[in-house]
């Protein structure tokens, strides 16, 4: 069986051919890096993602602090991780790389500020 | 009048980098002037990630990339004056900015512009409809939902594939709105594919190609769009037509360098970028103003847009402490496949990049590179994507000083 | 219920002016107006030429009012603080038959009283402005150019400087004559107002309320006319509107018209529409004002465009021959205290004080009432932060820091003056009411990098939620409510699913 994908690892967005024999890749090609390999390795075993988002910031110069996961998680637990991520609020100040939920559902994945709020003031 | 070496229009990604490259080459008196709050420019609102791989060989946030980028300047000691907007440039280098502290005049030896660029609207497209609420261009719409705490719709059209469109469309659908569809007018996506699955596809947000919208309805706030099939002219097929109730529609329809205060001071446009004729020290028309990032053209990547201003630090701090630099006689031309072309002219005495855009997608074309009758560089690329920039690399001495730089894409 | 003297109905450029020059005599008077700002109709959706009234039958009340009111506008300007040019304007031709109708119109503005009108050729058309088509024209020095919409904000601004009262979002449904308390009550939506006279300068749906009134429901037909609005650097290429000569009626096809804030214009074309509201853009006449408007002026290019709008005007006409119809303006002493203003069009920006001061005079030659010692016919303003020197900017800012921070990055608006417009004296806080008292938000960018400090502001300075934050109308949120907070978690209602 032939599947294609776009890969996502960088911005290149190569169009890989992956030719499978059972369940096994017999052949990538269209990868301009080993990294495409790996994504659709990844892809076809467990599609994983990273998202990014926002948590409400009480007290803060600015109402949110955004933030994303420190590794990807699989695809299908996105809107799981969104609705825990959700329930989080912080009160300022928040600085960059603070973990707002480390080890979010038990993934091996944090949740982490990605922009420093400071305290209103 | 405050006299300084270097000014910097606009404390973004470009901004900030020049500015950074600029001290480090020495160049001591140097001033940020920053229309917002913070530095950083529209990366605060980008708050994705995926920026970074090729700059710092890893993927960070906007907020991220940016933060790396203020730290340093920070570290540097460079003066950013935030909160301050640039009223007026001169074409003697006079910069005129207005700030709540006071109006402000200063004498620069090099002016550097890095305002980056504004997103084309409703009205720059024409098109058709009432005038209810609940049209926002994308940038405007990811600033309120990432910035400002205020979703803008629930149920959503998006009108361009450009890549903030893609990524509001996922933005969007992870805050509970539902995105209905993307539609592009052009026969192929305008955004990265990368943005293409896993923005849209991940989500089974449908794009609709060759497709634009035909009539904006509602009264008050937004009830339904109408879109229609284009024909190979992107003129709408009539009986194509099709209706989506919906409350919100997001134009993601392009983005043009601003370049306001660049005109003012008299530089000179290019055709092909809408942002200033530069050399290939990212000079303009006019000594002693550069221009460098987004608001010399449209990049696809930032990390392009600060490698492009750490490049122009180059030029400028020579200017400032040589006082001239070598005029540039030659013109770089590109044939009718090559679009937005960078820079404007070269002198043939040194190394340069030449960056530009194909204006359609193209399979299986090699990349000419000449000089006259001389081809220097030839380049095969198996695709080629409007989206994406495409930038090619010149050593001085490949070059000749009599003729004009062409570059050719041949299918 | 409190009671009105006149209860003027209709904020448009004649309510409004109505208002004031009913302000002149001692009356409690009010403005009931259906949606959340002044001029939303027709009123503001026009080319904003003050008319010099040479296509109008001499002898008409059309005819009488436009000369007037352009014989006095200097003044007039002058008093509320509204910018405008005596630009000028050329009537261009190619044929003999736009010859002929130049000179016809040219001998009916003689009879109506236009002064200083000649036929120039095409030499001196290009000296006037080389941006302008046309073998020859005529050269009407008494047009001039204003913001119909700042127009009517400062006549309204000034009747509400001198006691009248402004109400919005009060549509008029029904009018009651209640003969033992002699006067009238009108319902609206929110609320019954009584009074003693009603003044009706409801514009398009006038006749409506003339029938409220007992007066008959005049027949009006809409002449519809798109427009494109290029940037301000395309007003660099055009100093004076240019008008193709007239047909056979005196209607004019697409013209080109710089406005007085620098813009250019180009419309309206002309096509009948039955809707009331049908204010939307079609692609059909966007094209054919594209290629019509390149005739008129030669700078129209795509890269200048920045908006569209469309308005209407609703002529009163002859049901049996089709004629169009003068303005109708009576008082009927069968329907007590009452003053009907009916099938007011182009020219209504030019005409509408010389109206109002009709309209009054039929109030006041029944009414008799005593002058208002008090009224103030000169309404305070300030010079916008955008035309002032650099010395007056720095001393602005040094007076209130608030000058230094701009809002709107196109047009230069500050903070302190959008603060002041959403304190404006009439209480209106629509996102597009600042927009027109500031010009925030008219740029090339179309509030790109303003709107969102700018509904943040009107928030803060109101007190509002973001929920309530209107952009124009009753129903126009811009807000479905906060990405994230405390109270509720709506997340997943309609979410997409990710696999």
């Amino acid at each position: 069986m032939l599947r294609e994908f776009t890969c996502i690892m960088c911005p290149q967005g190569c169009d890989i051919q992956v030719k499978l024999e059972e369940e096994t890749i017999a052949e990538v090609s269209g990868n301009r890096c080993p990294r495409g390999r790996e994504y659709v390795t990844q892809e076809i075993e467990n599609p994983m993602r990273n998202i990014a988002t926002s948590v409400l910031v009480e007290g803060g110069e600015l109402p949110l602090a955004s933030v994303r996961l420190t590794s990807p998680v699989p695809k299908a637990r996105i809107f799981d991780v969104m609705a825990e991520i959700k329930k989080a609020v912080l009160k300022a100040p928040v600085c960059e790389g603070d973990v707002v939920i480390s080890r979010v559902l038990g993934l091996d994945s944090d949740v982490i500020v990605t922009k420093s709020v400071d305290k209103v003031s | 009048m405050r006299q300084v070496d270097a000014v910097i229009i606009g404390g973004g990604p470009a901004g900030l980098a020049a500015a950074i490259e600029l001290k480090k080459k020495g160049v001591e008196d140097i001033l940020i002037l920053e229309r917002e709050k913070k530095p950083g420019g529209i990366l605060r609102q980008c708050i994705h990630d995926g920026f970074g791989l090729t700059r710092f060989g890893e993927t960070l946030s906007g907020p991220e990339y940016a933060s790396r980028f203020v730290k340093q300047a920070e570290e540097l000691s460079i003066p950013c004056m935030t909160d301050t907007t640039v009223l007026e440039i001169t074409p003697d280098r006079k910069v005129y900015a207005s700030s709540s502290e006071g109006f402000l005049e200063i004498q620069a030896r090099a002016v550097i512009l890095a305002m980056g660029c504004r997103e084309r609207t409703r009205g720059a497209i024409s098109i058709p409809g009432t005038r209810p609420a609940g049209v926002y261009t994308a940038g405007v719409a990811q600033a309120y939902i990432n910035l400002k705490n205020k979703m803008v719709g629930r149920n959503v059209v998006i009108l361009g594939s450009g890549d903030i469109g893609m990524i509001m469309a996922r933005r969007m659908t992870l805050e509970g709105a539902k995105v209905l569809g993307v539609f592009e007018i052009q026969p192929y996506p305008s955004g990265l594919p990368r943005n293409v699955e896993q923005c849209l596809n991940d989500y089974h947000i449908p794009l609709y190609l060759s497709h634009s919208v035909t009539d904006i309805r509602g009264r008050d706030r937004l009830e339904s769009v109408v879109v229609s099939q284009v024909d190979e002219n992107l003129a709408p097929i009539p009986g194509t037509e099709k209706e989506y109730p919906c409350d919100t529609l997001i134009l993601s329809v392009g983005l043009i360098p601003e370049n306001e205060l660049t005109w003012m001071a008299g530089a000179e446009a290019d055709e092909g970028t809408k942002g200033p004729a530069v050399d290939e020290n990212y000079q303009t028309t006019v000594p002693g103003i550069f221009a460098a990032g987004n608001v010399l053209h449209v990049h696809d990547l930032v990390d392009f847009v600060s490698l492009e201003a750490e490049a122009l630090a180059e030029g400028a701090a020579r200017l400032i402490q040589e006082g001239s630099l070598p005029g540039c006689h030659l013109n770089v031309k590109g044939d009718p496949l090559v679009g937005q072309l960078v820079p404007a002219r070269i002198s043939g005495q040194n190394d340069v990049t030449v960056s530009f855009r194909v204006r359609r997608p193209l399979k299986d074309c090699t990349i000419e590179i000449c000089q006259g009758e001389n081809v220097i560089k030839r380049l095969k690329k198996p695709k080629a994507l409007p989206a994406e920039m495409i930038q090619i690399s010149i050593q001085a001495e490949k070059l000749n000083t009599a003729d004009d730089l062409e570059v050719k894409m041949i299918c | 219920m409190e009671q009105w003297d006149v209860i003027v109905i209709g904020a448009g450029v004649v309510g409004a002016a109505a208002a004031r020059e009913l302000a002149r005599f001692r009356l409690k008077i009010g403005v009931l107006e259906k949606e959340l700002d002044v001029a939303c109709g027709n009123s503001s959706r026009n080319t904003g030429m003050l008319h010099a009234g040479f296509t109008y039958k001499p002898g008409s009340l059309k005819a009488e009012c436009a000369v007037e009111g352009n014989q006095e506008f200097d003044q007039v300007a002058e008093e509320l603080g509204v910018p405008f040019k005596r630009t000028g304007k050329l009537v261009v031709g190619f044929t003999d038959h736009d010859m002929e109708n130049i000179l016809k119109y040219k001998g009916i503005g003689e009879q109506n009283g236009v002064k200083g009108m000649r036929i120039i050729d095409k030499e001196e058309i290009r000296r006037i402005d080389p941006n302008a088509g046309g073998e020859f024209a005529m050269y009407v020095p008494s047009s001039g150019i204003l913001d119909p919409m700042a127009y009517t904000i400062a006549l309204a601004e000034n009747a509400c400087q001198n006691g009248v009262r402004f109400f919005f979002g009060r549509e008029v449904t029904d009018i009651r004559r209640l003969e033992d308390e002699d006067c009238y009550l009108l319902e609206t939506p929110k609320g019954d107002f009584k009074t003693r006279w009603v003044v009706n300068c409801a514009g398009m749906f006038a006749s409506k309320i003339s029938a409220m009134l007992g007066y008959p429901d005049y027949p009006v037909k809409g002449f519809k006319g798109e427009y494109y609005v290029l940037d301000k650097k395309a007003g660099a290429f055009l100093s004076i509107p240019v008008y193709p000569a007239p047909n056979d009626n005196g209607g004019f096809a697409t013209h080109a018209t710089p406005t007085i804030d620098g813009n250019v214009l180009v419309g309206p074309d002309s096509y009948v529409t039955e809707d009331w509201e049908d204010y939307k853009v079609t692609k059909e006449h966007m094209d054919g004002l594209f290629a019509d408007g390149r005739k008129m002026f030669k700078q129209m290019k795509r890269d200048y465009f920045i908006r569209n709008f469309a308005g209407i005007r609703w002529k009163r006409y002859d049901p049996e021959t089709g004629a169009i119809l003068d303005f109708k303006l009576e008082a009927d002493a069968s329907h007590p205290h009452t003053v009907n203003l009916v099938g007011i069009e182009s020219p209504g920006v030019t005409c509408a004080l010389p109206l109002a001061r009709r309209a009054a005079a039929l109030l006041a030659a029944q009414e008799h009432p005593a002058a208002n010692q008090d009224f103030n016919p000169v309404r305070p303003v300030e010079k916008r932060f955008y035309e002032m020197t650099r010395e007056e900017k720095a001393r602005a800012i040094e007076k209130d820091p608030e000058y230094g921070e701009i809002v709107c990055r196109c047009e230069t608006v500050t903070r302190a003056e959008i603060r002041k417009a959403i304190h404006n004296p009439l209480g209106v806080c629509t996102v597009t009411g600042i927009k027109n008292r500031t010009r925030a938000t008219m740029g090339r960018c179309q509030g790109g990098y303003c709107e969102t400090r700018i509904t943040e502001m009107i928030e803060e300075e109101m007190g509002i939620r973001p929920e309530d934050v209107r952009y124009s109308r009753e129903n126009s949120y811009m807000f479905t409510g906060p990405v994230r907070s405390r109270e509720k978690d709506h997340f997943g209602e309609m979410g997409g699913a990710a696999q």
